[in-house]
């Protein structure tokens, strides 16, 4: 799923000072089950907005709604008369739906309120992991299930570097915590499959150009497409 | 190939290939327009290292890059062996970079990975890693030898390079770490460089395995030593630089001697105890010495050991 995270309060101030009309939209599918951004989040972000104005003495009115996802058109047209009203709409989804927001209802102003941050699984409850570069030329058919894009801090090919120690990364976390080396999880992964073997061949470099660094990507799946 | 049928025909290709034990220092350029930094620790170590690595941005942070560096020792008669990190550049840059150094006379690289930019003074730039270390030896090696680019189109005039890598030995999975000097060595290096060896014992035990493959055949292996200054320097690497293995006893044996001279001299001392037992490991074929901006102990130390005078080779 797509995970992110709300931004600072001060900072969603600034993207909606001046605007007398704030639609606070949140989006029901993977920023709710992160916790982020879905119904229940517009409607707290909403009351904020809207007891900060009061204490600050101005004159705002926030509502707030959701989509069941802001990413599909079909899905914004139930959303379209609450957006028409508001001046500026302060989304709550993934960078994704805010931009098809943006796209339907240009030259609407619709702004952010989250980073978005990863693609992630929730390791338990309320922590996520990333777990998906979307680089376009998957490897984990040969690296054991572990993706070694997003998960070893540099991106390796060819097994951890000299900065691995007890199955720990030399880098931490945002929170100093420790973060796994990918490529030990990968080793002792392949060892227990049998199939070691693997790490000891050359991966030769990786065709980037399948990944962002190839210019904006388009998927066209053509047997799909309607007659 | 050179004419002599070596590859670079570099001084430190020469002394290794003519099994001379080698010697070679380090030096880091500084974090500022200061070409006198460079040309001044050149001077201190010509005569007393067959060459020289010059440092890529170490630890993340930004100093004169390494090819400007390693063309100002050259000029200063020390031979460079420049480092390239995979963190800072693409591989159109990695192969500019190397066509380059070759059209000024650097004939050794060092192909690196490059410590995590999150150690360094600009944690919020966007990390490269386009190629690997491993890729990267591949890539110069095709160059070298097949006249290609990466991308394999041909060019007229090949850059001849003597290609190093570093492995080490007290990195985690220990049992992977042979293997992935082998997959160096398949992939075109020619020497090795270890990480700072402080765990004595442990580096002989991965010797063994580094033996038991055959691999000290196919590639030459330099020992790595770092001369402690103090014991501050002992606890710092041991509880904060990645990757390093530094005993207690070796804290314990620095902690017993007076700051200053007593505990400069002691950190010499040591040095050279351990070049020479690691001197007599079979498969060890030069040392590296990375004296942190304490270049001045090197003459002495490398005099101490007993590895002067350094050869010259035609």
């Amino acid at each position: 799923m797509i995970t992110a995270e709300r931004k600072p309060f001060d900072e969603i101030l600034e993207l909606v000072e001046g605007h007398k009309k704030v639609l606070v939209a949140g989006c029901d599918t993977c920023v709710a089950i992160c916790l982020t951004g879905g119904e229940k989040e517009a409607e707290i972000l909403a009351s904020e907005l809207r007891m900060k104005a009061e204490a600050d003495g101005r004159e705002v009115e926030v509502e707030h709604t959701a989509a069941i996802r802001q990413c599909e058109w079909e899905y914004l047209d139930m959303i379209a008369e609450k957006v028409e009203w508001a001046d500026v709409v302060l989304s709550m989804a993934c960078g994704i739906g805010i931009q098809s927001m943006a796209e339907k209802f240009e030259p609407k102003l619709v702004v952010p309120a989250v980073n978005t941050n990863m693609l992630g699984m929730p390791q338990e409850h309320a922590v996520w992991l990333e777990r998906c570069g979307a680089c376009g030329d998957c490897v984990i058919g040969e690296t054991a299930g572990i993706c070694p894009v997003v998960r070893c801090s540099k991106s390796l090919m060819n097994g951890p570097c000299g900065g691995s120690h007890d199955g720990k990364c030399e880098v931490t976390g945002p929170e100093k915590e420790e973060i796994d080396c990918a490529w030990h999880l990968i080793w002792e992964r392949l060892k227990a499959q049998g199939r070691e073997e693997l790490m000891y061949v050359n991966r030769p470099p990786k065709n980037w150009s399948r990944s962002s660094s190839g210019g904006p990507r388009k998927m066209v799946r053509e047997e799909a497409k309607p007659v | 190939m050179t004419e002599n049928g070596h590859k670079a025909g570099s001084n430190l290709e020469k002394v290794l290939s003519a099994g001379t034990f080698a010697v070679t220092g380090e030096c880091g350029p500084p974090k500022s327009a200061d070409g006198g930094v460079i040309e001044h620790k050149a001077k201190l170590l010509k005569g007393y290292v067959d060459a020289v690595n010059i440092t890529d941005n170490q630890t993340a942070v930004v100093r004169v890059c390494s090819l400007a560096s390693a063309v100002t020792a050259q000029q200063n008669g020390l031979e460079a062996i420049m480092q390239m990190t995979c963190r800072d550049r693409n591989r159109l840059a990695m192969q500019a970079d190397i066509l380059g150094a070759a059209t000024l006379g650097v004939k050794n690289i060092l192909c690196l990975t490059g410590d995590h930019l999150s150690f360094g003074n600009h944690p919020e730039a966007k990390g490269v890693h386009d190629l690997d270390s491993l890729n990267l030896i591949r890539m110069y090696k095709d160059m070298r030898d097949e006249k290609k680019f990466q991308c394999g189109e041909e060019m007229t005039v090949a850059p001849p390079l003597y290609i190093g890598c570093a492995e080490n030995p007290f990195a985690d999975p220990f049992e992977f770490r042979t293997l992935r000097l082998k997959k160096k060595i398949e992939a075109g290096a020619d020497f090795m460089q270890t990480q700072c060896i402080f765990n004595v014992p442990k580096f002989k035990e991965w010797m063994k395995e580094v033996r038991a493959m055959g691999l000290h055949q196919e590639i030459k292996i330099l020992a790595g030593i770092t001369p402690l200054k103090g014991v501050g320097g002992a606890r710092y690497m041991k509880n904060f630089v990645p990757g390093m293995d530094v005993p207690q006893e070796i804290v314990d044996r620095m902690a017993a001697v007076e700051k200053g001279p007593p505990s400069h001299a002691e950190g010499k001392k040591l040095a050279v105890e351990m070049i020479k037992e690691l001197a007599e490991v079979e498969g060890v074929a030069g040392v590296h010495i990375m004296a942190v901006e304490w270049e001045e102990a090197v003459p002495e130390i490398v005099e101490m050991a007993g590895l002067l005078p350094r050869p010259a080779v035609a």
